[in-house]
């Protein structure tokens, strides 16, 4: 069984991260996994090689520039965008241009 | 010299979930088109129809300004600030999710479907606190005039979002034109045609074709036949 794409999570609204971790994990060939703050972050990104870090809502300006700092310091080639709309809408899009391709299921 | 991109509308993105017809000019949900990421801050451009009494279940969004122009029928909205309302032609409903907020919209008709444009814009900074608007939209002062519907000042004609962007609705008669000048450097207008035939820049569009214009600070938008248009007037750069 081919590997799937490591997607990290982060945002502060449990609800809403959970919303996207669904639809995100609807994808067979993606692995979504969320948490709640920069440690969490961090302490995962020590345990798992992920290929994008999703920044959702809730973190300060300052919490994001941290959060990119120490996760690129762990995982040089993660690709680590913010994500915009909370759902669906733009969720898709945002992985693929991410990732470099469309390889919906 | 100005530059320009063309979305007709058959070369738009669709889909049918039976209750709703979308037709998504750039990609969105399952739609997915590389060449149709976004117009500068515009991001979504839907052109919707929710059958009667059917609509969107709790659902809900963030760090996004989110604008519904209800075009016939009437949508009904519910989210998690309380607020419960109702937008019909001739209003402008906006949204700024920022940290986090949940909605449901449904057609208050169950006897007919309701259509309108759901268009989101990358907020200009994320993470504000969530609010919810609607206005009216005001009569045009003299006939064949545009008429500003959204801005980012609070004190300025119709509604406000977090953005500098600026949109106008125009209605005019066959054989009349109108001059729009872009409001800031650097923004680019995104001309979407509601009904009739325009002509803008030399190019002819029909009804639910989108133009992208930048690099220019004027143009010209001539009706063809009576029409209804929309003009979105965003950062290109943000």
């Amino acid at each position: 069984m081919a590997k799937k794409t490591e997607i990290l999570v982060i945002g502060t609204n449990e609800q809403i991260r959970e919303t996207v971790l669904r639809l995100l994990n609807t994808n067979p060939t993606w692995q979504a996994t969320g948490v709640g703050t920069n440690e969490e972050a961090v302490a995962k990104c020590k345990e798992t090689i992920y290929e994008v870090l999703l920044i959702g809502a809730g973190l300060t300006d300052e919490l994001e520039t941290q959060l990119t700092a120490k996760i690129k310091a762990i995982q040089p080639s993660i690709q680590i965008i913010p994500h915009y709309g909370g759902g669906s809408g733009l969720l898709f899009a945002e992985i693929y241009l991410a990732l470099g391709t469309n390889n919906e299921a | 010299m100005a530059q320009t991109v063309l979305h007709t509308a058959a070369s738009r993105g669709g889909a049918d979930h039976g209750w709703l017809k979308s037709y998504h000019t750039f990609s969105f949900s399952s739609y997915f088109n590389p060449e149709r990421i976004q117009f500068g801050a515009l991001r979504v451009l839907n052109d919707d129809s929710v059958d009667g009494g059917m609509g969107f279940g709790e659902h809900p969004h963030d760090n996004m300004e989110i604008i519904s122009l209800p075009l016939d029928g009437a949508l009904q909205h519910k989210d998690s600030m309380g607020n419960i309302a109702t937008i019909e032609p001739g209003e402008i409903q906006a949204m700024s999710a920022g940290t986090g907020i949940y909605h449901t919209e449904y057609n208050k008709d169950k006897s007919k479907p309701v259509k309108f444009l759901q268009i989101w814009v990358f907020p200009n900074k994320r993470n504000v606190d969530p609010r919810y608007d609607q206005k009216k939209i005001d009569a045009p002062g003299q006939p064949n005039q545009l008429v500003q519907i959204l801005s980012p000042n609070q004190d300025d004609a119709g509604i406000w979002i977090h953005q500098d962007a600026w949109f106008n609705l125009g209605k005019l008669d066959e054989n009349t034109a109108v001059e729009y000048s872009i409001h800031k450097k650097g923004n680019g207008a995104y001309i979407f045609v509601l009904e009739g035939k325009v002509t803008v820049n030399g190019q002819e569009l029909d009804r639910r074709d989108g133009y992208g214009i930048w690099d220019t600070e004027n143009f010209i938008i001539q009706a063809n036949t009576n029409t209804e248009f929309l003009i979105m007037d965003v950062p290109m750069e943000f």
